[in-house]
This record gives structure tokens, sequence and C-alpha cells, in this order.
């Protein structure tokens, strides 16, 4: 999928006009484990690329996700605030976290593709 | 003296005798307190509600087997344990901790009385400390770790139903008994004891047997495997202490709310090490108190957060926390100075940076079911 990229904190991002959806990768679902919580940003948000903007706790511990790009918050998926073991069973798909209206879409081409990504997680 | 084992402290982590079989069942392998075990196999949730509903079996191999055996075992170790031994019956299972001089905690243990010998189950990361304290002490007692030993926990309420087909006789131990029978040929040690709030048996047998043993139970349609994960969260929903994190060697039992393990001693002498600090406390109170919390919203609080009264101030710690699979809420507990440890207290824990409302709450947070006498 050419508009699918990913960043080496195991995001993925996919592009539609200037609006990038992000989630985690399944890589990362499969890493954390269970997911029992995803602390999402208030839409409105200005972020820059590479800043917290989002929790995902397992049972076990915590850990960020960043903003892939930068630009504003425009929705949070509301299916994981009761359900975010949603992440587990659809991370590349109904398991999406956030979107961002992209400041500056020439960002996402810099991301890794899926290539890249695959030999960061040796699943190349 | 034993040569120290390979990878007994650090480089190359140990492996239980069921090695082979986790990895063959599909487990997540973590380093623990220099071991390699299971973490989870299916996942900690699954396993979590499986151990609640139905039965889990869990290898804890890595926990230290000790036998104690010379002339008035349970007078000596009465000398460095605060709870009533010498009137305990053969064959009883009691949990006790060991104090030090400061009054704290070298380790928690279950010690049971047996027809020639005294047996005790401690930390895995407690071992060398504690036999280095008990043969310092108690130089005329013999304390033989059985390192060739492996333990399984099979925890949950259809614990019983599964050994029902296996060794019936282990069914007729009351909550805490200990008794020895054949498990398919193979000797073994039960204890109705466990770490989980069920129902259930912790299982010794010599390492060469304990594949079998573990095959068969799993082979019991109400069994499943279950790792550290389930085993850290079953434990938490049950209120009970994990050494190393809600009580260590400056933690007093009374500040741990522990004393229940003293019986009858509570009322006498308390002679023991660190004694005098433990009947102050138990005269004036301690100057913090072990307490759950219940914090607001979906976020899990977790060890190390800093506990504050109302007005912002630090009066405690948490020391343990996850997420509940039974309650689906995060839980946690933690230390907090004895005036706020009244349960219905509100107090903020620190999550990322912001401070969560938490409701002190009484343990446990799941009600604790042990097996019931059977009708006759």
């Amino acid at each position: 999928m050419p508009n699918l990229r990913y960043t080496k904190d195991h995001e993925w991002v996919t592009v539609d006009g200037d609006v990038a959806t992000v989630g985690i990768t399944e890589y990362a679902q499969d890493q954390l484990g269970d997911i029992v919580f995803v602390e999402l940003p208030e839409v409105g948000r200005t972020v820059a690329a590479g800043e917290e903007v989002a929790v995902v706790e397992s049972v076990k511990a915590a850990s960020e996700v960043y903003a892939p790009v930068a630009g504003q918050v425009t929705e949070t998926n509301p299916v994981l605030s009761d359900a975010p073991e949603t992440v587990n069973a659809d991370a590349a798909g109904d398991g999406w976290f956030l979107r961002i209206r992209m400041a500056d879409p020439g960002e996402f081409d810099q991301l890794l593709d899926e290539a890249a990504y695959a030999a960061l997680t040796g699943e190349a | 003296m034993e040569a120290p084992l390979p990878g007994s402290s650090e480089g190359t982590p140990r492996c239980t005798p069921l090695h082979d079989l986790h990895v063959a069942l599909g487990a997540k392998l973590v380093p623990f307190a220099g071991w390699e075990l299971p973490v989870q196999y299916e996942g900690i949730l699954a396993e979590h509600r499986w151990t609640r509903d139905s039965a889990s079996l869990f290898d804890v191999s890595h926990m230290g087997q000790v036998e104690v055996s010379g002339d008035d075992a349970l007078v000596g170790l009465e000398s460095l344990i605060p709870a009533s031994l010498q009137s305990l019956a053969p064959g009883r299972t009691r949990y006790a901790v060991v104090t030090n001089d400061d009054g704290g905690i070298v380790d928690d243990l279950l010690l049971t009385r047996r027809d020639d010998d005294v047996f005790l189950v401690i930390n895995a990361a407690r071992i060398d400390a504690d036999l280095t304290w008990f043969r310092a002490r108690l130089p005329a007692l013999t304390f033989s770790h059985r390192e060739e030993r492996a333990l399984l926990a099979l925890q949950g309420p259809k614990a019983a139903d599964a050994l029902s087909h296996l060794t019936p006789a282990a069914l007729e131990l009351a909550p805490f008994a200990y008794g020895e029978f054949e498990f398919l040929g193979v000797p073994c040690t039960f204890s109705r004891s466990g770490y989980t709030g069920e129902d259930g048996f912790e299982i010794g047998c010599d390492g060469a047997a304990a594949v079998s043993v573990a095959e068969a139970l799993l082979a019991r349609p109400e069994v499943r495997p279950a790792g550290l994960g389930a085993r850290d969260s079953l434990r938490l929903e049950a209120g009970l202490c994990l050494y190393g994190s809600d009580i260590n060697v400056d933690t007093s039992p009374v500040e741990a709310g522990l004393t229940w393990t003293f019986g009858a001693r509570r009322q006498g002498a308390l002679a023991v090490p660190g004694g005098a600090r433990i009947e102050r406390e138990l005269a004036n109170g301690p100057a913090r108190r072990r307490a759950g919390f219940l914090p607001e919203g979906r976020g899990v609080v977790r060890s190390g957060a800093v506990v504050r009264d109302a007005s912002g101030h630090e009066i405690g710690e948490v020391t343990s926390g996850t997420f509940s699979p039974s309650l689906g809420v995060p839980i946690a507990m933690g230390y907090v100075a004895t005036q706020y440890s009244e349960p219905g207290t509100v107090l903020q824990v620190e999550l990322r940076g912001r401070k969560v409302p938490a409701m002190v709450t009484p343990l446990p947070f799941v009600p604790t079911r042990r097996h019931q006498k059977r009708p006759t």
C-alpha cells in the first residue's frame, strides 16, 4: 500500500488528503500484550512531530505513542475508551488511535515504508 | 558448600525443569530473579480470568524449597519468626515473615511442620539472603535447599476437580494443610495454599518428574497454563504482598498489616529480631500502613507513584499497581501515613504528571475463596 507508512516507534500512518490516521502496529500490540487503557489527546490539540500524543497501557506497562507528523488532532477513536482491546484485535484497522491534519503533508513521505519497517522488526 | 549454579546471579538466566514445555506451549519468556520464566501464554487477561473461573497451572519452581532439620527446629525458627510455630500441628502450613534487627522483613514464607522436619517455601530472590540469615543464627539446625525439586501451583475453583481424577487423596487436605501423595507414581508434596485468593494446591516433586506431572494436569479440561503476569494481577486483587515491592527489609509486619500471622504470640513478648520496634508499633500504632487504592479513571497507577493528601502533601507511595481483570478498573496498594489509611479516605496519586483521585479501599479487592469443608 503506497499510502501506508511507519515510524521506528511502531506506529503506522495512512494519509487521506492532508489528514493522517495513526495507530500502533501489529508488532507493537503483540509486544504489549493485553491492552487495558488508551489515553488519547484532546481534539484540537496542536502537536509537533515526535511529541507524545497518546499512552497505551497493557496489564504490565505503559507505553507512549508519539505523533508521527506535526499538525492538529482532528479526531480520536471513540471505540477505544470502552473497548481498548480493539487494539489487540485489529491494530491496523478498527484499533486506530487518532487523526492529525498535517501542517506539512511532505512529512509523510519521510516516514518508513513497509520494507524499512519490516527490516526494523526483523520480520523482513 | 554447594557450587553456585550457572546463571544463579547474573548472566545466563536459569531454567526450570518445565522450560521446554513452556516454549512448546507458546509462552513469552522473561527474566525474573535470575530465572527465565513465562510471563504469559495466551494472554494475561485470559489467564487471569481462567484462574478465577476454572484452574490454572503456574510453574513456581524458581521459589526456594528448604528443609530444616535438627533438634527443636520449631523452637529455633520461632526465635527468628514472629509466629506461634511450636503450636503448629504436624501437617499444617502457616504463612509467616522473618524479621531483621530493625523490625523489617527479611522474607515472607510458607512454613510447614512435617513429621520429621520443617519445610519452607521462600522467595526466589531471597534464597541466598534467607539461608545466610538462618544458618548464621541457627547453627545447630540444618537448612537444606532442595534445588532439584520443582514446584507447581494449581490454582482456581476447579483445582480440586482436576486433582480428583489424579490424586483424590489430596482433596482431603483442608486449607493450609500439607500431605505427601503419589501422583501417577511420582511422590509429590501437596499444600493446600497459593497466591491467587482461590482454592488451590502447591505441588512439589523431583525436577525430573515435573514435566509428566505438569502434562497430566494440563491434560485436564479444567486446567490451562498461566504465567507470572496473571500471578501478579491475581495476587494483587487478593491483597497479597509481593516481596521486594510491598514488603522489604525496611517495612515492618505491623506497617504491612501482617500481624495476623503472629497468632498467639501477639499477646506476649516478641523475642525475635526487631521485636522492640514491632511491640512499639503494636502498642502505639505504626507511622504508616499498607492500604489499597482505587484510582479514578482507567489509567493504571503503578509502583513508585507518589501519594498525596487532598491538599497536595506527599504522604505515601504506591508499591504495586495493575489493571484488575476481575473488576475492570485499575487497582493499587502502597503505604500511607496512618491517619490517611482509613477506607473511604480520598487521596491523590500521581499518574504521568497529573494528580488522580484515589480512594483508600479495604484489602482484598476481590474476596478470597477458600475451600470449604465438603458435605459428608
